[in-house]
């Protein structure tokens, strides 16, 4: 460990914040955003359907980086709207996050057995009702371990808003760079060793919930025993 | 007892349904009077489950009508004229007919006194302490008061479809539809289920429309009996007939075949 392994670790940590809110802000977003689209993407109208899969190939399909760019650099010189940094990344965390996600949530909801829909049917829920009521709480236990990997994702893509200027971990460790040549390996390490304590929480976080949700729904929380709650 | 005179409870008037192709209903024309038990049997395939789940509002009609209680189920009035059904009209019909699935179909995310809660107070308009006395009430009915609290999946299957009986009953509908609702359970179990339907079938004026293969069952509680072959009626008559003196070969061999196998 280097002389100065204080200083660089409290200089990075000045950089927590920063991931620590781009992250939370950016699942946020994401969670708004998997929903109304993933919803979107199984509505029946048509022109709904494609306006969402616009939304999802569009970001999906395109680089985060140029996203970012564009939201903070080109956006300005087109209609002079400069976002604060850590705003900007936030939504492109969101925004490119949420197509990923929206295809979770299609996934999931279409995943709930058709017999389920045809009960609720039966006892005459409106179709809002049917998905409130019966299908998402359904979905939402097979969304859980897919969004876990989606948010772990966007933990790590956080880093990218270095390019930015906002000030988060990876950002903080470049200010270090010209000082501390020497010391790069042990910058990157704590880097590192940030992310993944913060993944830990993530992944800890989305077990509580997983737990919690196969609880209200009868179910062991075990992947194999799918089939017991249901039948 | 029905009289044929009355009024009908559903009305089906020259029904057919297709699937692509596939003519799985071919010109259905019945009356159903209310309180009446219609059973329906027949090979798999012959139709049945597709007449349960046009009055259930599951399918949409390829052509003719169904009306229950004088109101066009799978239309509307509109301008003068009968249009196709939309979703607000089918809303408001659908709350006079329930059915009982051979899968149960209960809701995993909801506890048995909230799966009998939840459309009374969603749909219906009871509040929350209303609701929650009619299906205590009906759980009595069902034998399963003690597991108001549980969750559908640690009960057995007959306990499942006795809750499913009970959500369909806390709707108070004037149609209830049993589609194999005994298919799906372990023998020893069937008869319980079975005996309820009957005792709610004599203690009750809802019009039943019945698919099952328990021809005991269709036997002991129908007022009348169809046979299915290939999407048409070929028989119509009250049980003691149809059971001890079918007058289609068709009939004949099905219930040997049935019998047989039971």
């Amino acid at each position: 460990m280097p002389d100065n392994a204080n200083r660089i670790v409290s200089t990075i940590l000045e950089g927590l914040p920063f991931t620590v809110i781009a992250a939370v802000g950016g699942i946020a977003l994401t969670i708004v955003l998997s929903l109304a689209a993933g919803l979107a993407l199984l509505s029946r109208s048509r022109a709904v359907r494609v306006i969402a899969r616009v939304y999802v190939e569009g970001l999906r399909g395109t680089s985060e980086v140029v996203q970012l760019f564009w939201l903070y650099f080109a956006l300005p010189a087109l209609v002079g709207l400069q976002l604060v940094p850590l705003y900007a990344g936030i939504l492109v965390l969101g925004l490119n996050h949420g197509a990923y996600g929206a295809e979770i949530v299609r996934g999931a909801v279409r995943a709930v057995p058709r017999s389920q829909v045809e009960g609720a049917l039966a006892l005459s829920f409106t179709p809002a009702q049917r998905m409130r009521r019966v299908v998402l709480p359904q979905a939402f236990v097979e969304m859980l371990p897919p969004f876990g990997n989606l948010f772990i994702q966007l933990l790590k893509s956080t880093a990218l808003l270095s390019f930015i200027q906002v000030t988060e971990i990876v950002q903080r460790g470049e200010q270090l760079r010209p000082t501390h040549g020497a010391d790069l390996p042990f910058i990157y390490v704590v880097e590192l060793l940030l992310y993944l304590v913060l993944a830990l929480v993530i992944t800890a976080v989305m077990r509580l919930l997983e737990r919690a949700a196969c609880r209200r729904i009868g179910r062991e929380p075990v992947r194999n025993r799918f089939l017991g709650g249901v039948g | 007892m029905s009289n044929q005179s009355d009024p009908p409870m559903i009305r089906f008037d020259n029904v057919v349904k297709r699937f692509g192709d596939n003519t799985v209903l071919d010109g259905f024309t019945c009356r159903m009077a209310p309180g009446e038990f219609v059973t329906l049997i027949g090979p798999s395939g012959s139709g049945k489950t597709t007449i349960l789940r046009l009055v259930m509002t599951l399918e949409r009609v390829t052509d003719g009508l169904i009306e229950i209680d004088g109101s066009p189920l799978s239309h509307m009035h509109r301008g003068g004229k009968l249009v196709p059904a939309d979703e607000k009209h089918l809303a408001g019909v659908r709350t006079r007919i329930g059915m009982v699935f051979q899968q149960f179909n209960l809701f995993p995310n909801m506890t048995v006194l909230r799966n009998i809660t939840e459309a009374p107070v969603r749909v219906l308009g009871l509040t929350p302490a209303e609701a929650d006395e009619r299906a205590r009430d009906l759980l009595d009915l069902v034998g399963l008061a003690d597991k108001a609290d549980e969750h559908p999946s640690r009960l057995s299957g007959g306990q499942q479809q006795r809750v499913a009986i009970a959500r369909a009953l806390a709707m108070r509908p004037d149609v209830l539809l049993l589609d194999e609702v005994t298919s799906a359970l372990d023998p020893e179990l069937v008869a319980g289920v079975l005996g309820l339907l009957g005792h709610i079938a004599d203690t009750t004026d809802i019009t039943f429309l019945c698919v099952t293969h328990e021809m005991g069952f269709a036997r002991d509680v129908s007022d009348r009996v169809l046979m299915f072959d290939h999407g048409r009626v070929i028989e119509d008559a009250p049980p003691e007939r149809l059971f001890t003196d079918p007058r289609e070969e068709r009939t004949r061999e099905f219930l040997q075949a049935v019998v047989g196998r039971t």
